[in-house]
């Protein structure tokens, strides 16, 4: 079944701001086999520069789909998560993630596409701080396996 | 910022030494744990193959994860990445064996840019196939 098109352009404000922390940030980390010490250890990241230690490029990914699955999850939307794949990620820094960081986010559903028998989803993410500083922009593309059939 | 590579003394064409990511079941069910993604095509083989996959399979963000290792170990500084995006274009099949798999990852300086930047295109590669396609890093050299 073709997804809901009617679902282009609607945007997602995450239920509440999400809040980094350095126990989050080892352990994902180290769940990637990562042992950076700018990952792990605040004075090896102080020693190299930064505030605090530092998220690894795709930690986003861990808090920035929560305002979106509400809407992928609608049934009106039509989505059979058993056939989804992910298509594409991508992350644009304006500035690193610290933990300490507090972040909002606000997902918007992009465009959705048929290519042969399977239905493509992008979603844009758009992370700020409190005081709405841009941080971080996220775009991730699903792919839903025969959902064009 | 503390990029160990320096702006000046690289070249466009230069490549980047690959490397071997190993990937076990455990790595994915670890993985699982941290990134809040339970799909159970990722830890559950009789779910998998019900769903028409070949076995288990990472999680396309296990090996972005990999991708993204590769080019901080290089660049000397995680901070120093503006951009990073990849496209999944095969899977990454990990068998419930002790070795599980392997995601190879190499790189090539695509291009540089203004105010230190480069661009580095990634290849990712496991059981054969490319596993990661279209895949570009911009990261600010020192």
């Amino acid at each position: 079944m073709a997804l809901n098109r009617d679902f282009i352009g609607r945007s997602y404000p995450a239920p509440e701001p999400y809040e980094v922390s350095r126990v989050k940030i080892k352990e994902f980390a180290l769940a990637i086999g990562d042992e950076n010490p700018i990952y792990l250890n605040r004075e090896a990241a102080r020693a190299a520069g930064h505030p605090d230690v530092v998220a690894p490029p795709t930690f986003p990914i861990v808090f920035t789909l929560t305002g979106a699955s509400e809407a992928l999850a609608d049934p009106e939307f039509g989505l059979n998560f058993a056939m989804v794949v992910h298509g594409e990620q991508r992350f644009e820094y304006r500035r690193p993630i610290y933990a300490g960081d507090v972040l909002n986010h606000t997902s918007t559903i992009m465009d959705i596409r048929s290519v042969g028998r399977n239905e493509f989803v992008t979603v844009r993410s758009d992370v700020t701080t409190l005081d709405g500083e841009l941080v971080c922009t996220t775009y991730n593309t699903i792919v839903e396996r025969g959902g064009a059939a | 910022m503390a990029a160990t590579v320096k702006y000046d003394e690289v070249e466009v064409g230069q490549e980047i030494p690959p490397v071997d990511y190993p990937v076990r079941r455990i790595n994915l069910i670890q993985y699982a744990g941290a990134s809040g993604d339970f799909n159970p095509i990722h830890w559950n083989e009789r779910f998998a193959k019900q769903v028409g996959l070949p076995d288990v399979i990472a999680h396309g963000m296990y090996t972005m994860a990999q991708g993204g290792r590769f080019i901080t170990d290089w660049v000397g500084d995680p901070g120093a990445v503006l951009d990073y995006g990849v496209r999944f274009s095969s899977m990454v099949v990990v068998p419930d064996t002790d070795e599980g798999t392997t995601i190879t990852v190499s790189g090539v300086v695509e291009s540089k840019l203004e105010d230190n930047k480069v661009v580095i295109a990634i290849t990712a590669k496991s059981g054969g196939n490319r596993v990661l396609s279209k895949a570009r890093a911009v990261v600010r050299l020192a």
